[in-house]
């Protein structure tokens, strides 16, 4: 079985040892002369300026998260589907309403995520001066 | 009863369990360790869900290859389909791991600008 | 083609408490829905209401023929009963003050009410299944909740830490227990626990070894979340740095969920007992060792009741060694009695130190309770009850229930673990006592933080959680009789057989 396989290991065994070799001999035989204008970063010929590592808005790891949510509970439809289409009637109804109840709780869910404001642009917080039990005037004053 | 799946034992392939079993065990120990000598959450994280997917991986495995002594090819078939019910299950569970640990790691952002699992020392006795 | 695909009966009594209990959480997410940025009053009701509720529906079914439902997902006995009514418990005692806390410390989301719903629901199903797949899942859910409750303090660097330590030890662990589900799914074909009774009568040892692996690796996942040594450095970090009324249920809750899940795992396999028994020997030993000489140098409160629960948690692996020696002779009582108190106590005491959050400022130090008798008499009143009771002075529930954890190492042969539980007991006096008097201190100058007055929420714990302590300690036969019942695992006959063949004693003579 091994024996197969053989062909495929012998080309990658080459391909790395040229790939290696190309990488590395112009790495130690090419001339190095390190000056701090060559150190720079290019930036299309301006002077470059600012922090590489921009931070994105924290909005967008929201929406990441909510679509890894979303991604997932396809998983469980496909698998019932598989089987819905050729159950018995009995069986379709069963599991039918068993996932009646899974995706009413997404909807829930979903609705939450919404009307608390957790995917719109601007901050939002549950936390109201009420929740702490004052009263809305206390905390603007 | 007619079985939901085609039958295990016509499902084997030239590769042996043992295979992968220990491409499995390679991958949950290649995560472990990066859960161990990793610093940055995100990636610690990574690691830990290398190690969901060489579990996942298992479990196929041996709902495929259907090692049980004794068992009927109906049972066979419905014991591949315990093993299947359970990658689902994992891969749905890692997800809300997913978003709930992105949430951890960004509100710890919010707080300090960098995450590094060695600065967090605030709790020591 | 139309094909068979089986429909299981469903007892829906047997589901019917977690279900109200998910139910719950739903309503109180639709008030919050429908009516945000208001005051948390009706969605505490509505929690309280719930899991009342849920309590009666348990409490219904105590002598109710046991048996397995949903296609064996589900289990009715004694055990999960029991234990489910001490999460709803906790849960309720929890709720009763947590709002006056979480107002004061400024972080009065209503998510928590309902999080910590959902991770009850988790940790009722986690210890009413002999399924492993609803093992994994109850424990996720009772985990993912807590996760984010531990991080509900958004603007306090040392929640976030707690959070996230938590979280990625948690989700080290699942995997650990994921693993060893799936090496004993691998030679048995089955997610029932039932299963591991199953490979021991195998011929082949190539089963074994698996069985024997993947068991395992399931004791390493649960070890981790009941935070027994070498497990346990989560745990204290993590109940330092939540808030403290997530850190009591967290504390009593998934230590519940983790000790049944434990005990359910223990039992069933129970006839590989050779290979894991000498190493959960150890691991007690170092628990109770651990847990209580740590406690010893800590400077936090959180921190020193974090180390305390591991060291409890210690004793409780005890009885459940004990039990799993000799089933037939040792029940499973003295575990449950041990954990419902447990449960009152740390839920009593995380209470009363709940008192040193006012205005968004909290201190747990021990400087930081200074001068509390003063301002709390009642609720110190009461944390004496409980410190006792976790000394284990005798009018105290403490006491009997450690009482009944020796009397069964000795019966069982595992003196050593009984010599050992005795003497960290007593060593334990020391840091218990060192709360009680940081109370005492009139000096306050050492404190930065100023403590709140106790609502009555807060009182009415207290005055629930000592009274019970006391009462349960007066009744302590009749208690222990109820929660006996007919308190008998499945896989526990085939335990005992194994034993006949087994002269026993192998483990206590080392």
């Amino acid at each position: 079985m091994l024996g197969d396989f053989m062909p495929i290991l012998i080309l990658m065994a080459v391909a790395g040892v040229i790939c290696g070799a190309m990488v590395t001999l112009s790495w130690v035989l090419g001339p190095k002369k390190v000056t701090p204008y060559k150190q720079s970063p290019y930036e299309c010929g301006v002077e470059p300026q600012g922090d590489a590592r921009e931070r994105f808005p924290i909005k967008f790891y929201l929406v990441a998260i909510l679509f890894v949510l979303f991604d997932i509970e396809v998983v469980f439809l496909w698998s019932w589907l598989t089987v819905f289409k050729t159950g018995s009637l009995e069986f379709q109804v069963f599991s039918g309403a068993a996932v009646a109840v899974y995706m009413l709780l997404w909807i829930i869910g979903d609705a939450y995520v919404i009307k608390i404001g957790a995917i719109d642009w601007d901050e939002a917080t549950s936390l109201a001066p009420e929740k702490l039990g004052l009263s809305p005037d206390a905390e603007a004053a | 009863m007619t079985l939901p799946l085609p039958l295990a034992t016509s499902m084997t392939s030239d590769v042996p369990l043992g295979w992968f079993l220990t491409l499995g065990l390679f991958m949950f120990v290649v995560g472990g360790v990066g859960v161990v000598v990793r610093r940055n959450p995100v990636v610690v994280f990574m690691c830990i869900e290398l190690m969901l997917n060489a579990v996942n991986l298992t479990f196929l495995a041996f709902a495929r290859y259907q090692i049980v002594p004794g068992a009927s090819t109906e049972q066979a078939a419905l014991n591949a389909m315990n093993g299947q019910m359970m990658v689902i299950f994992v891969m749905a569970v890692a997800a809300a791991e997913v978003a709930v640990g992105l949430g951890i790691i960004m509100a710890i952002f919010r707080l300090r600008n960098e995450a590094d699992l060695d600065d967090m020392s605030a709790l020591r006795g | 083609m139309i094909r068979e695909q089986p429909i299981p009966t469903i007892d829906w009594l047997t589901l019917a408490p977690m279900t109200t209990v998910v139910v719950a959480g739903l309503v109180a997410l639709f008030i919050e829905m429908f009516r945000p940025k208001q005051s948390n009053g009706p969605i505490v009701t509505v929690s309280v209401v719930g899991l009342a509720l849920a309590g009666a529906l348990t409490l219904a079914q105590f002598g109710m023929e046991p048996g397995p439902t949903f296609a064996g997902m589900m289990v009715r006995d004694q055990v999960g009963l029991v234990l489910q009514l001490l999460l709803i418990g906790v849960c309720l005692l929890t709720f009763l003050f947590s709002d006056p806390y979480l107002r004061e410390k400024k972080i009065a989301f209503a998510e928590f009410y309902q999080l910590a719903l959902w991770s009850t629901a988790g940790g009722m199903i986690m210890v009413s299944t002999t399924n492993m797949l609803m093992l994994f899942l109850g424990l996720e859910v009772l985990s993912i909740a807590l996760y984010c409750m531990a991080g509900m303090d958004r603007k306090q660097a040392k929640s976030q830490e707690s959070a996230i330590k938590y979280f990625l030890l948690g989700a080290f662990a699942s995997a650990f227990l994921l693993m060893g589900i799936a090496y004993i799914y691998g030679p048995t074909g089955s997610l029932d626990l039932g299963g591991i009774a199953m490979i021991a009568a195998m011929p082949e040892s190539g089963y074994l070894t698996m069985a024997v692996f993947g068991v395992g690796m399931l004791l390493v996942g649960l070890m981790f979340k009941a935070a027994l040594v070498p497990f346990h450095q989560w745990a204290p970090d993590v109940y330092q740095g939540a808030p403290t009324n997530v850190t009591a249920f967290m504390a009593a809750a998934s230590k519940v969920a983790a000790i049944g899940a434990l005990a359910r795992v223990l039992s069933a396999s129970g006839a590989l007992q050779e290979f894991w028994l000498p190493a959960l020997f150890w691991v007690a030993i170092a628990t109770m060792v651990v847990g209580n000489f740590a406690a010893l140098v800590q400077k936090d409160v959180k921190r020193t009741l974090g180390y305390s629960s591991i060291a409890n948690a210690g004793y409780v692996l005890v009885a459940l060694l004990a039990h799993v020696k000799k089933p037939d002779q040792v029940p499973l009582t003295t575990a449950l009695f041990f954990l419902v108190v447990y449960c009152l106590m740390t839920v009593g005491s995380f209470a009363v130190v709940s008192l040193a959050a006012k205005g968004g400022e909290e201190g747990t130090r021990f400087q930081d309770l200074h001068g509390l008798w003063k301002r709390a008499p009642f609720a110190v009143g009461c944390l004496i009850v409980f410190v006792a009771s976790l000394i284990g002075i005798p009018p105290t529930a403490g006491f009997f229930a450690k009482l009944f954890i020796f009397q069964d190492a000795l019966s069982t042969g595992l003196v050593p673990l009984a010599i050992v539980l005795a003497v960290t007991s007593a060593v334990s006096v020391y840091y218990y006592l060192g709360i009680i008097q940081a109370t005492f201190v009139s000096d306050e100058g050492a404190r930065k933080t100023v403590s709140a007055n106790p609502s009555f929420g807060l009182n009415l714990v207290c005055l629930f959680c000592a009274l019970a302590v006391l009462v349960v300690s007066l009744a302590a036969a009749p208690v222990s009789q109820w929660l006996r019942g007919s308190t008998q695992l499945p896989g526990e006959a085939q335990a005992r057989s194994e034993l006949q063949l087994d002269s026993g004693g192998r483990v206590g003579a080392r």
